[in-house]
């Protein structure tokens, strides 16, 4: 399926698991400004990935283009390539087809403005299950799996809108394990979410890795070290360096800049 | 350098004078204050006249089951003159209701395309071109009901008198159309992008984020939308006048013809003697009308007051 690796900044140590996304020579700019240029990576099946790096680097742009969410900005443009196992993401005829099987949780909640219930329910019947019993199973599987099935098994038909915000995202992610994804892609997650319930989430994270690929974009340098088995670091529109996490906060980089990033010194 | 001598001290007396403006202040203050005011005043003025001049007729002359529940509204009659508007009503209902009919597909697909499919400059020259649609004066579309409609209607379905429901309801819903258009557009543009996204991200088609997503977010604005459209075909009078054929008749069908409420106020209020029955009973239909487009104004703005809270 995948041919080569291309000369990625680190190569990942083994190279086990087969690839799940691969980016050649990716850059992305809205109108004539770029704001990610050069961009080669690839993520293995299994992993969780880290990107970290201060505002401003891409990193929402990066993941937008995996999922063809350029598609509504049309001042945005990508270029280079997106091989969502081994086809590039562009070539997909059916964009939804390609979205459902990418689950996205977004830095601040959004709890649908229907019941939450339904806000769980939503992909699977998108994708036509239409089963009362069925939808049942799916949505107490996912909410205990988001680690929020305890706090609203006895409200499921109340507005999911109307949950705190640490709820919230535990229900976005409830709604993005809906979708069954073979890539999970977090995008600081946890910026509106509270220590003890982000510690949550990242543990669900961490057993989540056995069934999908994770790509976890945070501000928060600590959290890419708990989580991350590589970790890339985007600074200014270019991704600097990738390399195993465990290296990265030992001290063992190859790019000054990182190190400085990495033990706060600037960003 | 002024406060030196202390806040209130005798050297800030040469500041404390009312000048020009604080006068021009005070003076706007109050025209404002006039102005706002004048609206409350003006509409319950309006409401005590109609009732003045139609109450009398209301607790003398006609009991309410009477004016209320018969079709025979002969007001002319030398001998024995009838003052029933259930005629009238149904009129008014039959045509508002089709015009509801022919109006919430195109004003909702309207809106929809306006808001969540065209963009950029074709989005902007509709809004514009939508704007212009309901500022047609409504003679003119009257006009377009008795010249184009009815010749149309007595082609199409063959049928003796082309000035009726049908004509009227499809006048009114045009009419209606752009203003509920534009609320419903407004209501749709409310609700805030990230739910599009999210729901994009699940892998939802462009309709299914619009109809499990945006529309049920957007559904108080919505009905909002429709209820006002409902208040514009009740108080509709002159293209109404013209295009339902203006005959006292309880309709079987669309194709007969009927007579609305304000219509019988505007063409006959100028032909009764001031303070006879007559009169006098135009004036309660002018108060059922009032009380029935404020209701729905009233529900209208409340639903749509609501989304705007939460």
């Amino acid at each position: 399926m995948v041919t080569e690796i291309p000369p990625a900044p680190s190569l990942p140590k083994g190279g086990e698991a087969p690839l799940k996304l691969e980016i050649r020579d990716l850059s992305i700019g809205y109108g004539g400004r770029t704001v990610l240029g050069g961009v080669n990576l690839g993520i293995h099946e299994h992993e969780i990935f880290g990107i970290i790096g201060p505002a401003n680097a891409g990193k929402t742009s990066f993941l937008k283009s995996i999922n063809r969410m350029d598609m509504f900005d049309p001042d945005m443009r990508v270029e280079g390539d997106i091989l969502f196992n081994g086809r590039d993401v562009r070539q997909w005829r059916n964009v939804y087809a390609l979205r459902s099987r990418i689950g996205v949780v977004f830095p601040l909640p959004v709890g649908l403005p229907m019941s939450i219930y339904d806000n769980v329910a939503l992909s699977p019947r998108l994708k036509g299950v239409r089963e009362k019993a069925e939808l049942d199973v799916i949505v107490e599987r996912c909410l205990t799996r988001a680690a929020l099935w305890d706090e609203v098994k006895d409200r499921l038909h109340s507005l999911g809108s109307l949950l705190s915000g640490g709820q919230q995202q535990r229900l976005t992610i409830a709604r993005a394990l809906s979708q069954e994804p073979e890539l999970l892609m977090l995008d600081e997650f946890s910026i509106a979410v509270d220590p003890v319930t982000t510690m949550r989430i990242e543990d669900v994270l961490k057993e989540l890795k056995q069934e999908m690929t994770i790509i976890l974009v945070t501000n928060l340098v600590q959290q890419a070290r708990r989580l991350a088995d590589r970790t890339a670091f985007f600074l200014e529109g270019a991704c600097v360096e990738i390399a195993d996490t465990e290296d990265l906060f030992t001290g063992r980089t190859r790019d000054s800049r990182t190190r400085d990033y990495v033990e706060g010194r600037f960003g | 350098m002024a406060g030196a001598s202390g806040i209130g001290g005798r050297g800030d007396h040469h500041f404390d004078r009312r000048n020009l403006d604080w006068y021009i202040d005070r003076a706007v203050q109050a025209l404002v204050f006039l102005g706002g005011i004048s609206a409350i005043v003006f509409i319950i003025g309006i409401f005590v006249f109609i009732t003045k001049e139609g109450m009398g007729f209301l607790l003398e002359t006609v009991d309410f089951q009477e004016f209320f529940t018969s079709p025979y509204w002969y007001p002319s009659d030398e001998d024995a003159p009838e003052y029933g508007i259930l005629a009238l009503i149904a009129g008014t209902a039959s045509v508002t209701g089709l015009a509801m009919v022919v109006a919430i597909p195109f004003s909702l697909g309207a809106a929809i395309f306006i808001a969540e499919f065209a963009d950029g400059r074709l989005r902007e020259w509709l809004k514009i071109l939508v704007e212009l649609l309901a500022a047609i004066p409504s003679v003119v579309w009257g006009f377009v009901g008795l010249t184009i409609m009815n010749p149309l209607i007595i082609d199409l379905f063959d049928v003796p008198v082309g000035l009726n429901v049908l004509n009227a309801g499809i006048i009114l819903g045009l009419m209606a159309a752009p203003i509920m258009t534009s609320i419903a557009e407004d209501a749709l543009k409310a609700v805030p992008d990230r739910y599009r996204e999210a729901a994009e991200a699940l892998g939802a088609t462009r309709w299914q984020v619009i109809f499990r997503t945006v529309l049920p977010a957007a559904k108080n604005g919505l009905l909002g939308a429709v209820l006002l459209g409902v208040g514009r075909g009740f108080g509709e009078t002159m293209a109404v006048l013209m295009a339902t054929g203006h005959a006292v008749n309880l309709p079987t069908s669309v194709f007969d013809s009927v007579r609305a409420l304000t219509a019988t106020i505007a063409a006959e209020l100028g032909e009764t003697a001031v303070g006879s029955d007559h009169y006098q009973a135009l004036f309660t239909i002018g108060i059922f009308l009032f009380l029935i487009t404020f209701l729905i104004n009233l529900t209208a703005d409340l639903i749509v007051r609501g989304i705007r809270k939460s």
